[in-house]
């Protein structure tokens, strides 16, 4: 691609090059059941949350070693986020929750080692994600709650005129959720790497024109930066998909804010 | 069969090169399938060995520092009594040695005061007994003298050739003594 590069006497832009799902083996269509790059970096995932949360954890000591400091930080933020956000009665959920957030965070942090596969820039995967939150926070609501669950959508202190359009708004925006929910993450996450590409594209510049002296040294200057924001947004969005998961949850358990 | 179906997803993978590959829908079952398969690993390694293991962890953590608390507390309590305690037995053992002192005292005294008055005693009968031994030898000495007295006259006057008889002149210097 290089050499292609250099025929064309320009810069080589494809940005997004980087979310091309590809057979980790070999050529060919990617069936369901391929191994692809999404099974090695989710796999590096797996393997990152064990080394951390299983092998960190494994001296059980009073006075912890700084892994099993580690994995108690991660432990304690998700239950402490659960238990304040939803009450007393949502920890008996915490492993799904804590699932999800150790998943992206994984996900999102081994995605910034450069030339990796980053698994939550696929809305496919963060749209999974959204909705199995939606479809199961759905179904514990109603299960618990019966059809008192849809008095959520029906506000008791709002003036009995308002109270149809409140609850119109109210229905649409509780199915909104699950898309914004996913978007937000892929989003994020999918601009920051396109962004962080476009700035490398650049960063050759000096060996092509003259104006490279200029271009080069800055958008070094911008990756490193954009990097630096990625690192902040990786962890961001890890906490904001999981602090949703949980706002979602309290309404399931406590429909009407009580 | 599956050669079309093969050029078919080869075909709209080469379509979805030109745009974004997250709109590349013949990728989703892989992704989904794949998704789902970390997701329960995930799920199973943390709920299974390691939330559990944290869980523990962090409630015995939890439960030594209480257990220690208590066992500060209850030493510190316990070091408050032992204080009181010492604090009373300075405060008893100070009043004892008062009264012990106060007894060792008053017997002191009245030793001192018996054996003052027996030395008292002692001193006025010896006075007592020196004095009638000095009005004795003063008796004994005004005798004396009257007799030295008598017999110096007597010698005078047979010296100087007189004659006198013992009662005359034991009369007479008598008579000059009392003068």
């Amino acid at each position: 691609m290089a050499g292609e590069a250099q025929s064309e006497g320009g810069l080589v832009f494809h940005p997004l090059d980087q979310f091309m799902v590809k057979p980790l083996f070999g050529e060919g269509p990617v069936q369901w059941y391929t191994i692809t790059n999404v099974t090695l970096w989710m796999a590096l995932g797996v393997l990152a949350v064990t080394a951390i949360f299983v092998f960190g954890s494994r001296g059980r000591a009073l006075i912890p070693s700084r892994a099993q400091s580690v994995a108690e930080l991660g432990y304690g933020f998700v239950h402490d986020m659960i238990e304040e956000v939803t009450g007393h009665d949502g920890v008996k959920y915490f492993p799904y929750v804590m699932t999800l957030f150790v998943f992206i965070l994984a996900s999102n942090m081994l995605g910034l080692i450069p030339g990796s596969f980053t698994p939550t820039s696929h809305i496919a995967v963060t749209a999974v994600l959204g909705f199995g939150v939606f479809i199961a926070i759905t179904l514990l609501g109603l299960i618990n709650h019966g059809l008192g669950f849809l008095g959520m959508f029906w506000m008791k202190d709002a003036p009995l005129f308002l109270r149809p359009i409140i609850a119109v708004i109210e229905i649409v925006s509780y199915f909104v959720r699950p898309v914004s929910h996913s978007i937000r993450l892929a989003g994020n996450v999918m601009a920051g790497h396109a962004v962080l590409k476009v700035f490398a594209a650049f960063a050759p510049l000096v060996l092509i024109s003259g104006f490279g002296i200029i271009v080069t040294p800055l958008s070094i200057l911008a990756i490193t930066a954009i990097y630096a924001l990625e690192v902040l947004v990786a962890i961001i969005q890890a906490y904001v998909f999981t602090i949703l998961t949980c706002v979602y949850l309290k309404d399931a358990l406590h429909p009407g804010g009580h | 069969m599956s050669t079309t179906t093969t050029e078919v997803a080869g075909a709209a993978h080469d379509a979805a090169k030109a745009g974004m590959p997250q709109l590349d829908i013949a990728t989703f079952p892989n992704q989904i399938f794949w998704l789902l398969v970390t997701l329960v690993t995930i799920y199973l390694i943390l709920s299974r060995v390691a939330l559990p293991r944290i869980g523990g962890t962090l409630a015995n953590r939890k439960g030594t520092i209480t257990a220690d608390l208590a066992a500060a507390e209850e030493l510190k309590q316990k070091a408050v009594a032992a204080e009181a305690a010492y604090n009373e037995a300075l405060t008893n053992a100070r009043s004892e040695a008062a009264k012990i002192i106060a007894a060792a005292k008053a017997d002191i005294q009245a030793d001192l005061n018996k054996a003052i008055a027996s030395a008292d005693a002692e001193i006025a009968a010896k006075a007592a007994e020196s004095a009638g031994r000095i009005d004795e030898i003063r008796a004994g000495a005004m005798a004396a003298v009257e007799t030295v007295a008598k017999d110096t006259a007597a010698e005078l006057v047979g010296a100087l050739g007189g004659t006198a008889d013992a009662s005359a002149i034991s009369a007479a210097v008598t008579a000059r003594l009392k003068g």
